[in-house]
């Protein structure tokens, strides 16, 4: 009985031709690695992403009045809208790293070259269109941070030369924050982008069927435009191995794991936010990018202000057009790591910068500690044995904000030096002009501050060094001297 | 079936009519496809051109401003910098909290008042006034800004966007209506 359902249905939908041409495709054996899972981990991720998104899209509301109040009734009263919560934040977070190993290891293994360019191009938009679902589902949380972040993201814009106001007005589908942006950014993470996601996907898997996925490559086996593809044809028909069942397995097992890892972190951890609601008026919020975007958030932070606009506008472009076209200028050679040690180079610099941008923005010391005045205590070692007018310096750094940016045994901002040992570094009348002039990152006070209340910050930073080193002392005086005056 | 085999004649004829394009003659087929492919170009052009229209009108539609009152003159006490909250004046229905948008009045003595938004002019995180030092500081990137608005420190590119405003009757308006950049400042 079954045999014949399945004879039939074989005679009307021809499907072993569908398999041999599809997941029965022979490989080269060489591809059967550890190495050759992130393609199919990232399209699990995103297979994932769309039956979780879907579900969620039962319960979200798209509109910037309910958008907050429906995620927290997914948080708090949906059955396991929780749990769908935490797996759809989790999987974006695998997706985007997977398919971040996914490209390096085609890189590396040089993948991208003859005859597989458009494989490569079509990988790279995938890649971005994958970023783009992480900004545009990060705008989807609807709290301070998403409404914030799409401030940041229209003061970009408006850093377009000519066409800047436009592109803010695209961008927010108005001229503020409104309903208006929050249904177009729902638009594009869910109809969109996916749909681009889906296209392009369809183009890049049958890529590796029609050229073939690239073998495990050897030091010392160059590609040649003249006989490459020969030479594939001539392994495929020697040694191929068809791909199911011969070397998916370890695509199973990795995606068996990429699963257990995702819900174990969904369980874990829970899902993402909501934050404070997203309403601008409650600006008592520090605005940080989600995980993907903390190096942006970070170098935005760090640049001289005059190559800001410009490394925000023109680098990526530029570093975009060099990974897009990378199969053109560099499209045969060798393809091995071992013989290309400038891209080993290039991946390990790569991977240091975006690293450490995104350990730095983790505790952005770049961000003046907002409440540090008023909340960070200070320590009581440091005004022991004072006398008033130095206590009354003390009370200064506190209830002048000097703490946001400056801090104290270990409390305090981080944007500005710590001020534990300042006495070791300034004399006093260095003190006197950087309070009152301002320099560097420091604003000048020279106005909020009256003179006698100068003359008390400085006496309490004297203080500040330990009691083995000796204070600043300026070194065109002798010595006798300045020790007097310091003290 | 008479008429086809005239037409199919016709379009023979025709071929050898024109005798240095013999390649491509211009039978029923070939002339249905290019009336087709041609009605098709039409189609797509009255479909796409309103579509192209109703997705770019917000990239041509121009800000709306108009002036909103922040409340009575005497909300704001001299030597002062308070926060003012407006509705903004092109909000739809189901704007929410969304359409509230905060802003900084400094009122510098009975007459003169300077109105900053909120934003801060490096890439638009809430500023937050410090009484006390007397600064606009931003929690983002470390933006720093002095009473008066200008630039104290930090990566922000100029002052603080100020808004046009005018003293109406006891109450005190601003021109607003749309998101401050540097493209498009207040």
């Amino acid at each position: 009985m079954l045999r014949s359902i399945a004879l039939w249905l074989e005679e009307r939908l021809h499907l072993t031709k569908l398999f041999e041409s599809t997941a029965g495709h022979k490989v080269p054996p060489s591809t059967n690695s550890w190495f050759y899972v992130f393609g199919s981990g990232t399209l699990l991720c995103f297979v994932l992403q769309i039956v979780t998104g879907t579900l969620l899209a039962f319960v979200y509301v798209p509109s910037t009045s309910r958008a907050w109040t429906s995620l927290q009734y997914l948080n708090n009263e949906q059955f396991l809208g929780w749990f769908l919560r935490a797996v759809h934040n989790w999987g974006s977070i695998f997706m985007v790293a997977i398919m971040s190993l996914h490209l390096v290891q085609t890189f590396l293994f040089g993948a991208y070259k003859y005859p597989r360019e458009l494989t490569w191009v079509s990988g790279c938009v995938l890649f971005l269109c994958t970023l783009g679902m992480a900004f545009t589902g990060q705008v989807l949380r609807f709290d301070q941070d998403a409404y914030w972040g799409l401030g940041i993201g229209a003061s970009i814009m408006g850093r377009v030369p000519l066409i800047g106001a436009q592109l803010v007005h695209l961008m927010l589908a108005g001229s503020t924050i409104a309903g208006e942006t929050l249904s177009r950014f729902f638009s594009l993470h869910v109809f969109v982008v996916p749909g681009m996601i889906i296209a392009l996907l369809s183009l890049h898997l049958r890529l590796v069927l029609t050229k073939g996925i690239n073998e495990y490559p050897q030091p010392g086996s160059v590609v040649r435009k003249e006989s490459y593809e020969n030479e594939y044809e001539e392994m495929i028909q020697k040694t191929g191995v068809p791909f199911v069942p011969n070397v998916i397995g370890k695509d199973l097992i990795f995606s068996g794991c990429l699963i257990v890892a995702i819900v174990t972190c969904a369980l874990v951890f829970g899902p993402a936010g909501p934050s404070g609601p997203p309403n601008p008026t409650l600006i008592h919020t520090a605005p940080k990018p989600d995980f993907y975007f903390l190096p942006v958030y970070a170098i935005l932070a760090l640049l001289p202000a005059y190559m800001e606009t410009f490394i925000l506008l023109v680098a990526p472009v530029f570093g975009l057009a060099i990974l897009i076209l990378l199969p053109f200028y560099s499209g045969t050679g060798a393809k091995s790591y071992r013989r290309r040690p400038f891209a080993v180079v290039v991946v390990l610099m790569a991977f240091l910068t975006v690293g450490l941008l995104a350990y730095l923005g983790t505790f952005a010391p770049w961000s003046p500690h907002m409440e540090a005045w008023s909340s960070a205590a200070t320590p009581v070692d440091y005004v022991k044995g004072r006398s008033a007018l130095e206590l009354h310096g003390a009370i200064l750094i506190q209830s002048k904000q000097c703490r946001n940016c400056h801090s104290l045994d270990g409390e305090g901002g981080l944007r500005g030096p710590a001020l534990d040992t300042v006495a070791t570094r300034l004399r006093p009348d260095q003190m006197i002009r950087q309070v009152i002039q301002g320099s560097g990152n420091m604003p000048a006070y020279g106005k909020n501050l009256r003179p006698a209340e100068v003359t008390a910050l400085v006496a309490f930073m004297q203080t500040l060094r330990p009691s083995y080193q000796p204070a600043a002392r300026d070194s065109t005086q002798p010595v006798g001297t300045a020790t007097r005056a310091s003290r | 079936m008479s008429d086809n085999n005239q037409n199919s004649d016709c379009g023979c004829k025709k071929r050898t009519l024109t005798k240095d394009a013999p390649t491509q003659p211009l039978s029923r087929r070939n002339l249905l496809l290019k009336v087709g492919a041609g009605l098709n170009v039409i189609a797509a052009a009255l479909i796409g051109v309103p579509l192209l229209g109703y997705v770019l009108s917000t990239f041509t539609r121009k800000s709306a401003n108009s002036w909103i009152s922040l409340g009575s003159l005497d909300r704001f006490p001299e030597g002062e910098t308070r926060m003012a909250v407006y509705r903004n004046p092109v909000s739809k229905p189901w704007d929410g909290d969304t359409a509230e948008v905060p802003c900084w009045v400094r009122r510098i003595d009975a007459e003169k008042f300077q109105v900053f938004a909120i934003n801060c002019t490096h890439l638009g995180c809430p500023v937050r006034w410090f009484q006390e030092s007397r600064l606009f500081m931003c929690p983002c990137h470390g933006g720093a800004f002095y009473e008066d608005g200008s630039h104290a420190s930090g990566p922000p590119p100029r002052g603080l966007f100020e808004y046009q405003h005018k003293v109406d009757g006891s109450e005190l308006k601003v021109l607003g209506g749309h998101l401050p950049t540097l493209a498009e400042p207040l």
